[in-house]
């Protein structure tokens, strides 16, 4: 249990996804502009990232045992026909759900969060339940991390910025920063 | 990769849909080409790797437990460590190893563990012997501590030093730099404390586990400093 | 198959744009994860970026003969493949040629494949034009993506350690600035380059770039 809430709280805030390991910085950077739609991507990368967890996991247990070598492609694939198909069944199932996340789904699968985890989870030896906290911790910090960002972009609009760090620049100086504050969460859990 | 004559001459604009056959036909090619290269790769380079993973493993346990020339990977089963042989250990089963000297002598165990650092996990191995119960050696394997203060827990040698002749029973303590007092005490590092306050909680609760363990197959006591 | 003009100047042209007027990393921005992660020494940069380099050149090599029979439908796919096996090919020879220098990389060398500027090249370029052209055009890409993880990377190093590639330069007495070589460093140095980026641009109008690939992407 203790170990859990580790992996939870690490993921999550210690070394969180996108300012500790630069993980999934693509929609960070490109989607964190409007509140609202940060919020949407993070719920739906949340939710893939749980599914990518459990085939992971499936794929290391029951089909990589003696071909270790093919784990990168069978991600890859995995990951990309596991998005399509989840796409497909949300379309069907909830119309409501669709309109909310659909359009984030594919720019999803290109998300380096995704295989990132899959990744890590493998490369930590982590069973099932571990790889399920494991990305549920992900995929709130990622939530926070974009969540956060499209609240400061959000004011800066209204701020008279210099025309020189208009753009990426000012972004990665705040990232930056906040990066520096998320840092303050070390050493949480080992006193 | 055999094709349709067609597709040898560029086709037109207006290029009517490929069959699905051919879209699948062109997958498995794709598909069985990167497997045979991924797979020949692997064959080619794995010799290389497994050498350099045992003899790297091999050079960590002589690092933790000296006078080791050669080691052995041991299981708990039915209340017994045992050596395992090949293939024979399962993929999730917890296993540490024994060190042997030049007369095949056992020296004792070299133990991994991890837990949560000021950072990150922090993976180590640290050395038991077994004849003198104490701990002989640690070694940080993996560690994202911060540069300069807390990675002192593998940079700095006074506190690797606490390490080599340390009573692990009862409990492990880190007191303040200089005022140890007692042979289970380790002299924290000064403006790192949470860093060897966790190597601490890694070893003892590594211990909980392992010692029993080691002492229930050498016919030991164990939890008691008199025997 | 040759269907475009390799004349040498164009040749040239595709070589040099990716190093410096449309560098993947400091003009488009591109493939920012592994920019970020691990260039928190001038060593790991260069081996980051001479990976990255075999995996796009190699991918564009054989992405542009191959193009003529891979079917539109599934060329992603097919891309991807091709991608991912180039990735696994030097993954595993890194682990067995500098296994501390791929540890300390971890699992960034199998995010090579989720690096856009790769992916990018062969969609955008690969796919349309002639072997020698596609590969002149991954060379250049490369040689910009690698200059510029050198350039974060080396002066990481210099920030927060006071060495470069492991030699010490400033002696003794020198307090490194631990920051820059953790996470938040890597944010701070790249703002503070794409800063200096804007102001060399600012200060040659007529030559500024289309605003269209100033929007960053992974």
């Amino acid at each position: 249990m203790d170990n859990l809430l580790w992996i939870f709280v690490s993921a999550f805030l210690v070394n969180n996804f996108v300012l500790a390991y630069f993980l999934g910085l693509c929609p960070f950077f490109g989607v964190s502009n409007k509140l609202d739609t940060a919020v949407r991507l993070g719920l739906a990368s949340t939710f893939v990232m749980l599914i990518t967890a459990l085939c992971s996991w499936l794929l290391n247990t029951y089909v990589l045992v003696n071909a270790p070598y093919l784990r990168l492609i069978s991600f890859i694939v995995v990951i990309a026909s596991t998005v399509q198909f989840v796409e497909m069944a949300i379309k069907k199932l909830s119309p409501v759900l669709f309109k909310a996340l659909g359009i984030f789904l594919p720019l999803i699968t290109t998300n380096c969060a995704i295989l990132g985890l899959a990744i890590f989870a493998t490369n930590r030896g982590y069973g099932l339940w571990e790889g399920l906290v494991f990305a549920l911790g992900a995929g709130a910090g990622f939530t926070l991390a974009l969540v956060l960002m499209a609240g400061i972009r959000e004011e800066m609009q209204y701020n008279d910025t210099p025309a020189l760090v208009k753009g990426t620049a000012i972004t990665l100086l705040a990232a930056g920063i906040l990066s520096l504050a998320f840092m303050g969460f070390a050493g949480l859990f080992s006193r | 990769m055999k094709q349709q004559p067609i597709q040898w001459v560029k086709p037109p604009k207006a290029e009517q849909e490929p069959s699905s056959t051919r879209l699948v036909l062109t997958m498995a090619v794709a598909g069985f080409l990167s497997g045979l290269l991924t797979i020949s790769i692997y064959l080619v380079t794995l010799p290389t790797i497994t050498a350099y993973k045992i003899e790297s493993l091999r050079q960590a346990v002589f690092r933790v437990l000296p006078n080791t020339v050669s080691i052995q990977e041991y299981v708990y089963r039915d209340g017994q460590l045992r050596a395992v042989k090949d293939g024979e250990k399962a993929k999730d089963e917890a296993s540490i190893y024994g060190g042997f000297d030049i007369r095949q002598n056992m020296l004792g165990y070299a133990i991994a563990a991890e837990g949560a650092g000021f950072q990150d996990t922090i993976r180590l191995l640290y050395g038991y012997d077994k004849v003198q119960k104490r701990i002989v050696g640690m070694e940080v394997l993996d560690s994202r501590e911060t540069p300069g203060l807390g990675d002192k827990i593998y940079k700095d040698l006074d506190f690797v030093a606490n390490f080599k002749a340390l009573n692990p029973l009862p409990e492990i303590k880190a007191v303040k730099k200089g005022q140890r007092t007692a042979d289970n005490q380790i002299d924290a590092i000064t403006g790192a404390t949470i860093s060897s306050v966790a190597i601490v909680k890694i070893i003892n609760q590594s211990n909980a586990l392992w010692l029993p363990r080691i002492h229930a197959t050498h016919g030991h006591c164990f939890r008691s400093l008199s025997c | 198959m040759l269907t475009q003009n390799s004349a040498p100047d164009n040749a040239y042209d595709e070589f040099i744009k990716g190093v410096w007027r449309e560098n993947p990393v400091f003009v488009q921005v591109l493939g920012m994860c592994p920019t970020l992660a691990v260039t928190n020494s001038a060593m790991n940069a260069l081996v980051m970026g001479l990976a990255t380099f075999f995996v796009l050149t190699g991918s564009s090599a054989l992405v542009s003969s191959v193009k003529d029979w891979i079917p539109k439908q599934v060329r992603i796919s097919c891309y991807v493949i091709i991608i991912a096996t180039f990735v696994t090919v030097i993954d595993y020879t890194l682990l067995a040629l500098v296994p501390k220098i791929h540890k300390e990389l971890g699992a960034f060398i199998p995010l090579i494949v989720v690096n856009c500027i790769i992916l990018g090249r062969q969609e955008a370029f690969a796919s349309k034009n002639t072997v020698y052209l596609s590969v002149l055009d991954a060379m250049g890409s490369s040689i910009g993506f690698l200059f510029a993880l050198l350039a974060l990377g080396g002066l990481r190093e210099i920030l927060g350690v006071g060495a470069l590639f492991g030699v010490n330069l400033f002696g003794e007495h020198y307090e490194p600035w631990v920051i820059m070589v953790l996470p938040p460093g890597g944010f701070l140095v790249l703002g503070l380059i794409l800063l200096f980026f804007n102001w060399f641009k600012a200060r040659k109008p007529e030559k500024s770039l289309n605003p269209a690939l100033e929007t960053p992407h992974g």
